[in-house]
């Protein structure tokens, strides 16, 4: 898939269930259009986002990881999302370190109201990983993920 | 003693490692004679000479107890693990370096050539002829000779063969080996049972915060701070609420907290606690909670006094993190 313009990037993204993910429902309820690359994942919170999910996702063949959750002073759980800021942060540094690039992990802030804007952003994300191109990190056996195949999930512990 | 041929046999062995493990295992002092009279001592290159034809002569099982530290760099690494794994029945991965890779690992963040580069032409590097080491080389004398080839990746020894228990620590403590010594003597004697396959064994379940004395209260820094920086380091206070970026929250215990006690944050060399999948990203959940800051600027001012979060997160388990290797590591050779 050396093939930019007919590379499609696998995203993971993780919602929020109080904003971020009844945002994406808003969106299919409204009929707004946004591409298939992106596999949502709901959590309760952005605060649940254990930085080993974005890892995994990366390591398993993810081209890039969306991180979604409420508007900052809006959380309710009252602040998880700035742990949230905080941990992606600290996980861009680290990803830098590692030749990933920063750019493929995302934090977007998408209130339930907000549909329109969280297909918006999803679009954008799918063509910003399209030109940095596949990620394709290599499994321990040398082998390169097959990103579209479906593999039994595994259990990751938090 | 060792003329006793119905001893049962012991062996360690190092592969990419420091040696600092079989001094561990030196260090269990007057115990180490238990070791030889409850054992026959057939291969262990730092202690005794014996040549690989040795081992590889013995009986498919006829090891009783094996540790093997180091992680597998080299083909020989792996050559020797494998034939090790044959010869042995309890295998166990001992030390950090052989459970997760370990400082050696670090070395996953560049490609092989740049180890190479780092090691024979650097400035400093005395080396007038630009030698670099051939894994293959054309004697005039008209033979071939060959060494280990350098695997592109350091892989912890769980990536190559099946390991029957871990050990973790860097080195693991004298008094844990002691008391793992103990406990094979004891099922010897039928006096007790082994732990079940694949336990780590000689550490706690735990972290190194639930063995540390330090006392915890609601931790908020406005920056991290070395050291070698500070003028007093309080005696009683939490060690990460002072601003050491302190790794206990992530690591095993079984170690007592020695370097918090002694005043130095810990480094997180007894690897990943009991359920962590990833240390760096345990870590981090860590210290991104204790960040006194909601504002992404502010944020960014404090990680910066955090130079090197990859080095603080995986300084002992980069080569059994999620990720393993830096990308260019990874794209430009690929895995062995």
């Amino acid at each position: 898939m050396t093939d930019h313009d007919h590379f499609e990037p696998v995203i993971i993204g993780f919602t929020c269930n109080w904003c971020s993910y009844r945002a994406a429902d808003l969106a299919g309820t409204a009929r707004v259009k946004y591409p298939p690359n992106i596999r949502l994942i709901r959590l309760m919170c952005s605060g649940r986002l254990d930085p080993t999910f974005v890892l995994k996702a990366l390591s398993s063949g993810a081209d890039g990881v969306l991180i979604t959750g409420c508007h900052p002073g809006e959380c309710h759980y009252l602040e998880q999302n700035y742990k949230a800021l905080r941990r992606y942060l600290f996980l861009r540094r680290m990803l830098v370190q590692l030749g990933i690039e920063p750019q493929r992990v995302k934090l977007v802030w998408a209130s339930a109201a907000e549909g329109v804007k969280l297909a918006q952003e999803i679009t954008n994300f799918v063509e910003e990983l399209r030109a940095l191109g596949p990620l394709s990190w290599a499994k321990p056996d040398g082998s390169q993920p097959s990103a579209m195949s479906h593999e039994p999930v595994e259990e990751v512990a938090a | 003693m060792s003329a006793n041929g119905a001893k049962p046999k012991f062996a360690m062995y190092w592969a990419a490692a420091c040696g600092g493990c079989e001094i561990a295992v030196l260090n269990i002092h007057e115990k180490i004679l238990d070791v030889d009279a409850n054992f026959e001592v057939v291969f262990w290159p730092v202690a005794m000479d014996a040549k690989y034809k040795d081992v590889e002569a013995m009986p498919d099982g006829s090891i009783l107890l094996t540790l093997f530290d180091g992680g597998i760099r080299n083909a020989e690494n792996e050559v020797m693990a494998r034939l090790l794994r044959r010869k042995s029945k309890i295998l166990v991965a001992f030390g950090s370096c052989a459970c997760e890779g370990c400082i050696p690992g670090l070395a996953n963040l560049v490609p092989a050539q740049s180890i190479f580069d780092t090691a024979y032409h650097t400035v400093t590097t005395d080396n007038p002829d630009g030698l670099h080491p051939q894994f293959k080389w054309a004697a005039p004398e008209g033979v071939t000779l060959h060494i280990p080839e350098f695997y592109p990746v350091l892989r912890p020894l769980e990536a190559v063969i099946p390991v029957d228990y871990f050990m973790p620590g860097c080195p693991p403590e004298s008094h844990q080996i002691a008391a793992v010594i103990d406990l094979v003597i004891q099922v010897l004697q039928g006096k007790a049972n082994l732990p079940p396959p694949g336990s780590v064994i000689g550490a706690g379940g735990s972290t190194v915060c639930d063995e540390c004395p330090r006392q915890r209260n609601v931790k908020t820094i406005k920056r991290f701070t070395r050291i070698q920086e500070m003028a007093t380091v309080d005696p009683t206070l939490c060690l990460l609420e002072q601003g050491l970026p302190c790794n206990g929250p992530a690591t095993r215990s079984g170690c007592t907290a020695l370097c918090p006690k002694a005043g130095a944050q810990c480094i997180g060399c007894y690897g990943p606690a009991e359920g962590v999948v990833d240390f760096g990203a345990r870590l981090m959940s860590a210290f991104a909670s204790v960040l006194d800051s909601n504002d992404p600027a502010e944020i960014e001012r404090i990680l910066d006094t955090l130079p090197d979060p990859a080095g603080q997160f995986y300084r002992f388990s980069l080569a059994k993190s999620l990720l393993r290797a830096g990308k260019q590591t990874l794209v430009h050779h690929g895995s062995p």
